[in-house]
C-alpha cells in the first residue's frame, strides 16, 4: 500500500504537471457537454435518441472514502465510492460520443485509486493511465464505441476485488444515436429510468459473531480479504444497504408508464426478477445491438457486467425487485420495491373469493374434485 | 357474533393452560410471588380494544371493529420484559431453549425468542412458584399497555381497488418511526406507563397468546370467524403484527413489504389464584366476554 508521504509526494509531482500548459486536448473540434451525474436510482437528465452529432460529455467523479451504514443492525461499512454513492453514477451518452472523466482522489481520502470503464477501448479501460493518489486528479477521454449499458470500476494492482466489493462501481449507458429498438426496429422509448447497482458486501465478525468496524478502509483490508476468499457474502444488497430502494425510498411509478431499468453487478452473477411483473424488453447481456429479449420472467447478470429491462407497468400495487436467488434477497438484503399508482385491472386479476374455510366436499375429500359445468 | 370468536379464544387459552394444569402439583406449600420479577396488578376498568384479526366485507379487505370492553377481573403482570439472566435461569435448567444473545447483557430484555420459548419459560416458572404463569392475550396486553398501547387507524380507500389499500398500509409502515437503537436496552429505557408498566411500545416487541383470526362481516354487521390459525399469534408494541409461532427473528423482504419488529420478547400475566382448573380458567374467561358490551 502506497503510504501518506510517498501520496503526498505524489500530489506535489501532480501539481507541477498541472501546473505546465493546460493539457486539455483540444486536438478534438467538437462541442462539449458538462453532465452534472446524480446519485443512483436516479440518473442524470438525458436525450433517449438525439439528431445532433458527437460531443465530448464531460463527467466530474470524484472518489470519496467515507464510512457508512449497511443494514437496519446499524452495521459500519468503510466504503470507497465514486461520487460518494454506491453504486457509483450512471453516466449516459450516445454513441460516436467522446466521454472524458475527470476523476478527483481529494487529499481527504487514504488510497491510491483508478478506473477501468468496460465501455473504452485499450489502456485496461482506462486503469493503466489513471491511477490517482490522494491529492490527485487526472482527466481521461474515450470514445464510445459500442452501444449497451457497461460497468465501470476501480482496479488499483493488487487490491482490485477489495476496492470493488467496497463499492466502486458504477455503469455507463452507451444509446444508439436514434434511440433503442425493437427486434422489428420499431422505437422503444421510457418515461422513467432507475439504475440499480447490486453490492455483494463482506464483512469481517468478531469472535462473539458480531460485525466488526474499522476506523478506515485500510485497517478493515486484511480481516475483509479473508471474508472475500471464501466467497460467501454477509450482505447482498441494492444500492448499498439494505432496505436502500424500499419504504420510503421505493421507486415510484404509474399505471401505463414504461420504465427502464438498468441493474449492473460488478463482482458477481445476480437474477433480478420483478414480482408480480415481466420484462417487456430485456437486454440480458445490456448490449443494444443485439435484440432484446421479450416477456421474461427473471434475468441473468454476469458478474462485471449490467443489463437492461424495459417494463410497462400495467397494474397498481407494491411490486418487489429482488435478486431471484430468495436467499439473498430476503436474508442477505437484495430487495427494492416499486410503488405503482393507477387503477386496478380486474381483468388481469381478481380475487375471485377471499381466503375462507374450505367448502366440505361432496366426495371424498381425498380425492381431487373434477368440475363440470 | 364477536361473542362466537370471544369463545373461541377463550377455548383456545383453555386448551394451552390444560396442560400445565393437569400436570402440574404445587411445588411450593406457600406460592411466592414471581421472585425475579416485579409485577403489578391493574384494576379492571373499561377500555378501548380494536379487535386483532383481519377483517373482510363482501371479499373485500375491511377495517377491524372497535370495541369497548372490560376484563373479568384484575390483571397481574409483569413490569419489565423478561430479561436476560431471568431466561437463562430456566435455560440453565434446561427447560427452555439456549438462544444466543447479541448483546449479552443479563439485564436487559431477552429477546430472539419465539413464541414456543415464551411459552416454555411461563411453563417453568408457573412450575417454580406454583402460580399459573402465561402470555397475556392481546385484549389483557392492550389494557395493560394502556396510553402506550397504539392503535393504527385503517386507511380509508376505496374497498372495490386492492391497491390503493396496499399501497396505504405501505406508506403507513414505511411512515413509522424505527426504534433508534436495534440492540435491548436498558430497563426502563423506552419508559414507565401510568400502570406501572415499562418499556411498552420501544424496541422489543411482546408475544400474546392470541390466535390469528379471519373475520367476515355478516350483512347484518356481525363479525364470523372464518378461521383460525394458532400457528401464527399476535405480536404487540410499537405496533400490532402477526408472527408465526417458532420466529424468533423478524425480519423482511422479498414479497414482503413494511417494517417487521425490532426484536421479539416478552412479559407474562400471573394469576393471582393458586393454579386454577380449567373449568376456573373458563368461567373467568366467560366473565369476560358477559361483559363485553
Amino acid at each position: 500500500m502506497i503510504s501518506r508521504r510517498t501520496a503526498l509526494l505524489g500530489a506535489a509531482v501532480a501539481a507541477l504537471v498541472a501546473a505546465s500548459p493546460a493539457l486539455a486536448a483540444d486536438d478534438l473540434k467538437l462541442p462539449r457537454q458538462a453532465v452534472e451525474l446524480v446519485a443512483p436510482p436516479f440518473v442524470h437528465p438525458h436525450e433517449q435518441a438525439t439528431k445532433e452529432g458527437p460531443k465530448i460529455i464531460e463527467f466530474k467523479l470524484p472518489i470519496r472514502e467515507k464510512e457508512i451504514v449497511i443494514d437496519e443492525a446499524g452495521t459500519k461499512f468503510q466504503a470507497m465510492t465514486f461520487n460518494g454513492s454506491m453504486p457509483g453514477p450512471l453516466m449516459v451518452v450516445h454513441e460516436g460520443d467522446y466521454v472524458e472523466v475527470t476523476l478527483i482522489n481529494p487529499e481527504t481520502n487514504t488510497m491510491p485509486h483508478n478506473i477501468d470503464f468496460h465501455a473504452a477501448t485499450g489502456g485496461l479501460g482506462g486503469g493503466a493511465l489513471t491511477h490517482v493518489n490522494p491529492g490527485e486528479e487526472v482527466v481521461l477521454r474515450w470514445k464510445a464505441t459500442r452501444t449497451g449499458t457497461f460497468v465501470y470500476h476501480c482496479a488499483p494492482e493488487g487490491m482490485i476485488p477489495w476496492h470493488v466489493v467496497s463499492g466502486m462501481h458504477g455503469t455507463v449507458m452507451v444509446l444508439p444515436r436514434d434511440g433503442l429498438k425493437t427486434r422489428e426496429g420499431k422505437p422503444l422509448r421510457y418515461d422513467r429510468i432507475y439504475y440499480i447497482g447490486e453490492n455483494d458486501l463482506y464483512v469481517p465478525k468478531d469472535e462473539n459473531g458480531k460485525y466488526k468496524s474499522y476506523e478506515t478502509p485500510g485497517e478493515a483490508f486484511a480481516d475483509t480479504t479473508e471474508v472475500m476468499r471464501k466467497l460467501i457474502p454477509t450482505h447482498v444488497v441494492f444500492n448499498g444497504k439494505v432496505g436502500a430502494l424500499t419504504g420510503k425510498n421505493a421507486m415510484t411509478a404509474k399505471v401505463g408508464e414504461t420504465v427502464m431499468i438498468v441493474h449492473s453487478q460488478a463482482n458477481r452473477d445476480s437474477r433480478p426478477h420483478l414480482i408480480g411483473g415481466h420484462g417487456d424488453y430485456v437486454w440480458e447481456t445490456g448490449k443494444f445491438t443485439n435484440p432484446p429479449e421479450k416477456d421474461l420472467e427473471t434475468w441473468f447478470i454476469r458478474g462485471g457486467s449490467a443489463g437492461a429491462a424495459l417494463y410497462t407497468f400495467r397494474q397498481p400495487g407494491i411490486y418487489a425487485y429482488v435478486n431471484h436467488n430468495l436467499i439473498e434477497a430476503v436474508e442477505l438484503g437484495a430487495t427494492a420495491h416499486f410503488k405503482v399508482e393507477g387503477e386496478w385491472n380486474n381483468d388481469l386479476m381478481k380475487q375471485v373469493k377471499p381466503p375462507g374455510p374450505i367448502p366440505p366436499s361432496k366426495s371424498s375429500a381425498a380425492e381431487p374434485t373434477v368440475q363440470t359445468r | 357474533m364477536l361473542l362466537v370468536m370471544k369463545i373461541k379464544v377463550a377455548i383456545a387459552a383453555a386448551a394451552l393452560a390444560s396442560p400445565v394444569a393437569l400436570t402440574m402439583a404445587p411445588v411450593a406449600t406457600t406460592p411466592s410471588r414471581s421472585a425475579n420479577s416485579e409485577i403489578s396488578e391493574i384494576v379492571t376498568k373499561p377500555f378501548q380494544y380494536r379487535v386483532a384479526g383481519d377483517f373482510s366485507r363482501d371479499g373485500r379487505p375491511a377495517a377491524a371493529p372497535l370495541r369497548s370492553m372490560q376484563l373479568g377481573g384484575n390483571l397481574t403482570i409483569m413490569h419489565h420484559q423478561v430479561t436476560v439472566g431471568e431466561y437463562s435461569a430456566c435455560a440453565d435448567e434446561g427447560a427452555c431453549p439456549r438462544i444466543p444473545q447479541r448483546a449479552v447483557m443479563i439485564d436487559r430484555p431477552m429477546v430472539g425468542v419465539s413464541w414456543r420459548d415464551a411459552t416454555a419459560y411461563a411453563e417453568w416458572m408457573t412450575k417454580k412458584t406454583g402460580l399459573l404463569h402465561r402470555l397475556p392475550t392481546d385484549e389483557e396486553w392492550v389494557f395493560a399497555a394502556g396510553e402506550k398501547a397504539a392503535d393504527e387507524a385503517p386507511p380509508l380507500v376505496d374497498p372495490s381497488d386492492p391497491a390503493q389499500a396496499w399501497i396505504a398500509r405501505y406508506e403507513a409502515e414505511a411512515n413509522r418511526a424505527r426504534p433508534l437503537a436495534l440492540d435491548p436496552q436498558p430497563i426502563g429505557t423506552f419508559g414507565r406507563n401510568t400502570h406501572g408498566l415499562q418499556d411498552i411500545g420501544g424496541n422489543v416487541w411482546e408475544w400474546t397468546n392470541t390466535c390469528f383470526l379471519r373475520f367476515a362481516f355478516e350483512a347484518g354487521g356481525a363479525a364470523r370467524v372464518v378461521n383460525t390459525n394458532c400457528g401464527v399469534r399476535v405480536v404487540q408494541g410499537a405496533h400490532r403484527t402477526y408472527m408465526t409461532d417458532f420466529i424468533r427473528d423478524p425480519r423482511t423482504g422479498g414479497c414482503a413489504a413494511g417494517v417487521p419488529p425490532a426484536n421479539l420478547g416478552f412479559r407474562l400475566v400471573i394469576e393471582n389464584e393458586k393454579l386454577p382448573t380449567v373449568s376456573r380458567m373458563v368461567e373467568r374467561v366467560v366473565a369476560t366476554l358477559v361483559r363485553e358490551k
